[in-house]
């Protein structure tokens, strides 16, 4: 749907001629072609960008990678992609302080090769090849070693925003202790583009740690995953201290595997331990730094291809079984095909789902009926436009969904900023 | 509503004994940790539930009376500070534990428990709340949410913006919302948790809160290192850090602190320019490990002596002493402004150096005292009220936060904005930044009643109220000024 009349010079004045072109069909956004693809240089052009944005009453939609494009409600409209990939330095890394201030458009993977040079990393890992800073902030992505890192909201330490009517504001600092001011960070993460342009962000850094072990298990059966899960977290007998604990499960086959990172002795003592741990549950496989690595990429991977419904369930870690046992038996009785994986530690299940649009959408209402009386989430990650309308992608939200709307209606109040992709429609 | 029908109103929620309203009783609650600010609330309320909570607060709402809340009042900038003709909201009655969950992590409790007690209800499973604020056996937890409170072992742990994973929020028009998964992950919508904790008890009232607690780590080791300045000891916490070691806490005290803790708990430290604490916990075989190289590191920059907690009983000394710090300068001066600021940790040297020379030229001294490795400073400007010193006090504290910001840090790291530094707020963020936080506060209180006058010195209105002008009620009591 284009219903305005986008100023086609007027953006290329601010941002220059060649970084302005008409949008390709791989630019549509779940089906809603823009009219272009925007390209700012700077903070201050991005701000003139979003002035003319909101003087002309335009739908902008926010892209840093583009990996994250299919999350969200079908917009109503888009005129206009602002793509942050000209604004993609490093803008500084002390390494005695452990921080990190970047640019949005910052490849995560490049980001993390610099900072190896220096022996440190973001404690970040989503999967998605090709992701910024600005899109893993603003979608909340998130990987593996959530277990140990925790996720964006915990290593962010500040934020440069844009909002709808120009205005560039900043939160935070590059000091990781600090209770000055509102923390705005926070409130952007997750927030898919729908406050503000995410233009810089600072974080804290963790250490590469010099060993790892990755100790797996096969199992044949469903059940042995959450009980693995809870051996390695909760027993009262073990103390482990884990990176990541990741599980598979497809074609009636899973696997469960355990990340331990940091000194030798200690990752050497802690999966001989584990080992040990899991003797009852079956034969473990234990994997050093540079097989582990290999290991990882590809076990790490989401369970979906495109065209899948791809759904992403968050769960009481305890209620794990129940998890499983509702995606894994929905989809049988609808006969659809289902791909697990997930961070068994934390509680988040991904779902990987092919089949007649209708067994889908059942699916997903069975797994989120039992969400909704169990505790937890399922939200649609990515799906084909067809089903997509007949699902509510976020699921019904809580009782803050009101002060949602109120928050986002004080960010942005002409609806700009993404429109209709959110939580509610906003 | 007249005073005298706002008793009747309260006492009809909370029962004669949940409202204080007798001026000598009142003036106990007339500030918090920070004593140089005092202002007598209108009314004293202790509910019991959050349904008590919710109720006044509706009151409140409907009669646009400001109201403020406040836990066990430990706060030291002024957070829980009344205001004239408000409601102060004491929280200390809801002080249930609610809920145990061992395998999920998780420990729902009410915001009056202390926080301490968190620690102790799991201490049997094998487990511990993480953040622990200097003030932890009297300081409540919907204090520290409030506050986003720090602590000696956030350094490795985070802050309790990191430990909440959900809460229970009573908004300022007296409606209910729960934000943040509990024990889901990735709760669907903003992160609007995230920016709630520590927005100092401007957004609402936490009636509930989930807290994730941790295993207790294998082992624990502690050392304490003396070194013959701070420049030294700086050294050897610059040598550990860029080692990749995460210690649980590096604390360092100066001299002057030194003494003032043996004269007041007697720890026996050792005379020095300056004392590290180190404490090391994880896996046995990482910790057995990474303590020799702290060691070495100590040692490689002259540490005069190093001490090693051989069991609990030693280490409880050694925390002892640090965490008497504060309360200790009594022993050594009549008066003492506890400053909070940050550094980058790369910077410590060159503040401490200003820190010296401003106490130099303003003939005061400076004991320090700090979380070093996460360059949170807590100068303490010792002086002499009855001298006439406490402006001059004041002013030096205030340029030593200055300092901090000129070499890229921030007003405070765990101690919060409140009522003592809203005037400073202009030095680290433009109008514009202010302006956009501010967003958020009339997202959530459009009419600004809740806990008005912290954090911004010029308070934006929200500007939504269409008709003839009326005044606010923080205008009226001179704290904001139209736009």
């Amino acid at each position: 749907m284009q219903t305005q009349n986008v100023p086609t010079e007027e953006l290329q004045n601010i941002v220059g001629e060649e970084h302005v072109r008409q949008a390709f069909a791989d630019d549509a956004v779940d089906g809603v072609e823009p009219s272009l693809v925007v390209e700012p240089g700077t903070i201050e052009e991005t701000s003139e960008v979003m002035k003319l944005v909101s003087r002309e009453g335009l739908a902008v939609s926010p892209r840093g990678g583009g990996t994250k494009m299919g999350l969200g409600n079908p917009p109503g409209q888009v005129d206009l992609i602002l793509s942050t990939a000209r604004m993609d330095q490093l803008l500084e890394h002390v390494p005695g302080d452990q921080i990190v201030r970047t640019q949005a458009g910052l490849k995560l993977q490049d980001l993390q090769e610099k900072l190896a040079e220096s022996d440190q990393m973001l404690g970040m890992d989503p999967p998605e090849e090709g992701a910024t800073i600005g899109g893993i902030v603003a979608a909340n992505a998130s990987g593996p070693r959530r277990l140990r890192y925790g996720t964006v909201r915990d290593l962010i330490i500040g934020i440069k925003v844009v909002l709808a009517d120009g205005t560039v504001a900043k939160a935070g600092g590059k000091v990781v202790k600090n209770v000055a001011g509102y923390d705005l960070s926070k409130l952007f993460t997750g927030s898919l583009g729908t406050l503000g342009i995410i233009a810089e962000a600072n974080f804290r850094l963790h250490p590469v740690r010099e060993s790892a072990r990755t100790v797996f298990l096969e199992v044949e059966d469903l059940t042995q995953i959450p009980s693995v899960a809870q051996a390695l977290t909760h027993s009262s007998f073990s103390q482990f201290v884990l990176d990541a604990l990741e599980m598979r499960w497809e074609n009636d086959r899973g696997m469960i595997a355990a990340l331990f990172e940091g000194i030798e002795p200690a990752v050497e003592a802690q999966s001989s331990a584990a080992t040990e741990a899991l003797r009852s549950h079956g034969e473990t496989s234990v994997l050093g730094r540079d097989d582990g690595d290999e290991f990882w990429k590809s076990f790490a991977r989401r369970p979906w291809a495109t065209g899948d419904v791809a759904l992403k369930i968050g769960a009481p870690p305890s209620d794990l079984a129940a998890v499983l046992d509702s995606v894994v038996g929905a989809a049988e009785r609808a006969g659809v095909e289902v791909r697990i994986s997930g961070h068994a530690g934390t509680g988040v299940t991904f779902a990987g789902l092919s089949g007649e649009d209708d067994g889908l959408v059942e699916v997903v209402e069975e797994v989120r009926e039992i969400r909704l009386r169990r505790g937890g989430s399922v939200v649609v990650q990515a799906a084909p436009l067809a089903v997509k309308e007949r699902l509510e992608v976020w699921g019904s939200g809580g009782d803050y969904l009101g002060l949602t709307r109120r928050v986002k209606e004080k960010f942005d109040p002409g609806y700009n900023m993404n429109p209709g992709r959110f939580l509610g429609g906003i | 509503m007249d005073r005298g029908q706002l008793i009747e109103t309260m006492q009809e929620i909370l029962g004669p004994e949940g409202v204080i309203h007798k001026h000598e009783e009142l003036r106990t609650y007339e500030c918090d940790g920070l004593m140089n600010y005092r202002v007598i609330p209108d009314l004293v309320v202790l509910p019991e539930s959050a349904e008590q909570v919710q109720h006044v607060v509706k009151t409140c709402y409907d009669e646009g009376i400001p109201f403020v809340a406040r836990g066990s009042g430990t706060g030291l900038s002024g957070g829980a500070l009344p205001v004239e003709s408000g409601v102060l909201i004491v929280l200390t009655r809801l002080r249930r534990i609610l809920e145990v969950d061992i395998p999920n992590g998780r420990v729902v409790v009410e915001p009056g428990v202390i926080n301490v007690w968190v620690s102790q209800e799991v201490a049997d499973e094998g487990y511990y709340y993480a953040p622990d604020p200097a003030s932890q056996i009297v300081s409540s937890i919907g204090g520290n949410l409030a506050e986003n409170s720090g602590g000696v072992h956030c350094l490795k742990y985070g802050f309790t913006t990191n430990h909440v994973m959900g809460a229970e929020v009573v908004l300022a028009d007296g409606s209910i919302v729960h934000i943040g998964g509990g024990k889901s992950p990735d709760a669907p919508g903003y992160e609007l948790l995230g920016a709630f904790v520590g927005s100092e008890g401007t957004l609402g009232i936490a009636t509930k809160i989930t807290l994730r607690i941790l295993r207790q780590p294998e082992d624990v080791r502690t050392l304490l290192a003396a070194f013959k300045d701070t420049e030294e000891a700086g050294g050897a916490v610059s040598g550990i850090i860029g080692g990749g070691i995460v210690p649980a806490a590096i604390e360092m005290m100066d001299s002057l602190t030194i003494q003032a803790v043996e004269k007041q708990v007697s720890p026996g430290f050792p005379e020095a320019g300056a004392i590290l604490i180190v404490e090391l916990d994880g896996p046995e075989a990482e910790v057995a490990n990474q303590f020799e190289q702290v060691i070495k590191v100590c040692e490689e920059n002259d540490a005069s002596e190093i001490r090693i907690a051989e069991d609990d009983e030693e280490r409880a000394l050694f925390w002892k002493g640090r965490k008497a710090a504060f309360g200790a300068m009594g022993s050594i001066a009549n008066d003492y402004y506890v400053q909070d600021g940050v550094v980058p940790r790369t910077e410590l040297g060159a503040v401490l150096k200003k820190i010296a020379e401003l106490s130099e030229e303003y003939g005061l001294r400076v004991a320090n005292v700090f979380h070093a490795g996460d360059g949170n400073l807590h100068p303490l400007v010792l002086y002499d009220n009855d001298a006439g010193e406490a402006e001059k006090a004041e002013e030096l504290a205030g340029e030593i936060v200055f300092a901090c910001l000129e070499h890229g840090g921030s007003l405070t790291g765990e101690h919060g904005i409140g009522r003592d530094k809203m005037k400073y707020m202009p030095r680290m963020f433009t109008a514009e930044d202010m302006d956009v936080m501010q967003l958020l506060r009339c997202a959530f209180d459009p009419h600004r009643i809740c806990n008005p006058g912290k954090i911004f010195p010029t308070p934006r209105l929200c500007g939504e109220r269409p008709g003839p002008f009326h005044m606010h009620p923080i205008q009226k009591a001179g704290l904001a000024e139209n736009f």
